[in-house]
């Protein structure tokens, strides 16, 4: 761009003027900026899938060619074959979709009931200062205090009830939530609360036009947080009151009692399956998807 | 139509301090603006400059004296664009729009209106990180005339994009000024800006930040017709911004 087509831009005629202006501009524009691509849906899913799958295949043909060579007591070193066989009979006896059914509907219903309480309440303490500062310890002590330890209070107070596990779960997933929350409206540039300001934003328009929205990676960490919580809490709480219900918990603590070590190596494994399943069907395309709108996609998982 | 005899801004005996023993940064601060006029406010860093346009807008509060803005809340741009990065350049114009209490039938018409305006209406539809630095400038701006206020406060918008595309910045700003008649308070730290856009410019001293002496500068020079004034000008208000910052170092 010649320097001097800004100085018979600016002596002009406005009409010229402007028109010219708009084409420089726009060369300017498209010069500057460049349309991001982003990579095939089938090569991104390669990517994230391919390398473990090898790992996991790997592993399992080492434990397979183990227990066929050294042939150890199958009762307590039993093969991937005969977990595959537990897996597949539990499944036939219809016990697996019921165990998977309960917990997940528990893990599901408990999770909700914890985003539903712990968002306003986030919202609240990231608003009102000193009663931020009053609960905010107690609320990162309550995320490093293992919520199973509510487990027997839970039992005395609520009885072998459902109540008693939707009890440990909030105990387990709220506190991370909140916290993410906070963290994540802590890390809101200064800058856009002015600008909600200079706006005329109201204060609760400025929380949820403009901080909330503005939190929402932060947010979504402590949800993520939040469900690994509610998950590992509702599996602990099946485990030691395993007369409620037939969850996940209930089948590996029976199993267990039946010394069925392949039924409750299976039974993991399909703990571990739901957990990733959910993680990456319903947080990671959430996340991925926030990310990309705002630019920041060098920080895909 | 501008009336440089009404008064769009005045801050009179104006003082700020952070706290009760953080160091003056304002002090006795007078300062007059027309209604419709186009005034730089220049200055070293740290002479308070921000700080004027804070209190106008009333992000904060003066120690003493007293800012009257009688045609009421004021617009403003700061120097890192501020949009939110979720939205399009369309929402966040919109969002101005919808905070005012547009209804939203008219929304539509007039966001393309103010896109349309700053050259932008090619990219409504992108997010702020699609956009290049000056880009964003032109949806802040947009954002900032979508307020519809009569004063619009710049805070050294301009200081962090290239020099080709201030300079169509500063044609865009300064048609867009005569277009609207809009009053605007601009704060530069660079002599070259303030000769282009201001009618008048008001050197700030630093610590404490004071009105230390004023110039107007004539059409003919901001319009680039009148190379030899320009150049005198621009001579004498560099000098006396380096005394300025001279005296501070004693």
């Amino acid at each position: 761009m010649p320097p001097e087509a800004t100085i018979t831009l600016a002596a002009g005629r406005d009409g010229a003027e402007a028109s010219e202006l708009h084409a420089l501009e726009a060369g300017l524009d498209s010069l500057q900026t460049a349309r991001d691509a982003a990579p095939s849906r089938a090569r991104r899913f390669a990517r994230a899938t391919v390398p473990t799958t090898v790992f996991v295949l790997v592993a399992l043909i080492g434990w397979q060619l183990y227990t066929a060579i050294a042939h150890p007591r199958p009762d307590l070193y039993p093969g991937p074959a005969d977990v595959v066989s537990a897996l597949a009979s539990a499944a036939s006896s219809g016990h697996l979709a019921t165990a998977i059914g309960t917990s997940l509907g528990r893990g599901g219903l408990g999770f909700l009931m914890a985003v539903l309480i712990a968002t306003p309440l986030g919202l609240l303490l990231a608003e009102v200062r000193w009663l931020r500062r009053a609960v905010g310890p107690i609320l990162s002590g309550l995320q490093v205090l293992p919520s199973v330890a509510w487990v027997p209070a839970a039992i005395i107070w609520f009885g072998l009830t459902d109540a008693a596990v939707y009890f440990v779960v909030l105990l387990g997933a709220v506190p991370s939530i909140i916290n993410g929350l906070l963290a994540g409206i802590d890390q809101v540039p200064p800058q856009l609360r002015r600008v909600g300001v200079v706006l005329g934003a109201s204060r609760s328009q400025l929380q949820l036009r403009i901080l909330f929205p503005a939190a929402l990676p932060g947010y979504v960490a402590g949800l993520r947080q939040g469900w690994a919580f509610a998950w590992r809490s509702l599996m602990a709480a099946e485990i030691i009151a395993n007369s409620l219900g037939f969850g996940l918990g209930t089948m590996l603590e029976q199993s267990r009692e039946l010394a069925d070590l392949p039924t409750v190596l299976a039974t993991i494994l399909t703990i571990l399956v739901v957990g990733i399943v959910v993680e990456l069907c319903v947080f990671a395309p959430v996340e991925r998807s926030l990310l990309r709108r705002r630019g920041l996609t060098g920080a895909t998982r | 139509m501008a009336d440089l005899d009404r008064t769009a801004v005045a801050l009179t005996g104006v003082s700020k301090r952070f706290g009760a023993h953080a160091p003056v940064v304002l002090d006795d601060v007078d300062l007059r603006i027309g209604d419709g006029e186009f005034v730089c406010l220049l200055g070293a860093s740290g002479c308070g400059k921000s700080t004027i346009l804070n209190l106008v807008a009333g992000l904060e509060e003066p120690t003493t004296g007293a800012i009257a803005v009688p045609s009421g809340p004021v617009a403003m741009m700061f120097q890192d664009a501020a949009l939110l990065p979720w939205l399009t350049a369309r929402r966040n114009v919109e969002l101005a729009l919808d905070l005012a209490g547009t209804p939203r039938d008219g929304r539509r018409a007039r966001v393309d209106e103010l896109l349309e305006l700053v050259s932008l209406s090619h990219a409504a539809d992108r997010r702020p990180h699609q956009l290049s630095g000056g880009m964003r400038q032109r949806v802040a701006l947009a954002r900032a005339l979508a307020q519809d206020r009569h004063v619009l406060l710049m805070d050294e918008p301009f200081a962090a994009v290239d020099a080709i595309t201030r300079d169509l910045l500063h044609v865009e700003l300064e048609r867009i000024w005569r277009q609207t008649g809009r009053t605007i308070l601009f704060v530069t730290h660079n002599v070259r800006e303030a000769l282009r856009l201001g009618q008048r410019i008001v050197l700030l001293s630093s610590r404490p930040g004071t009105v230390a002496a004023e110039w107007e500068v004539p059409a003919e020079v901001r319009a680039g017709a009148d190379p030899v004034e320009a150049a005198r000008l621009d001579d004498e208000i560099t000098r006396r911004l380096r005394e300025e910052l001279i005296r501070n170092a004693a």
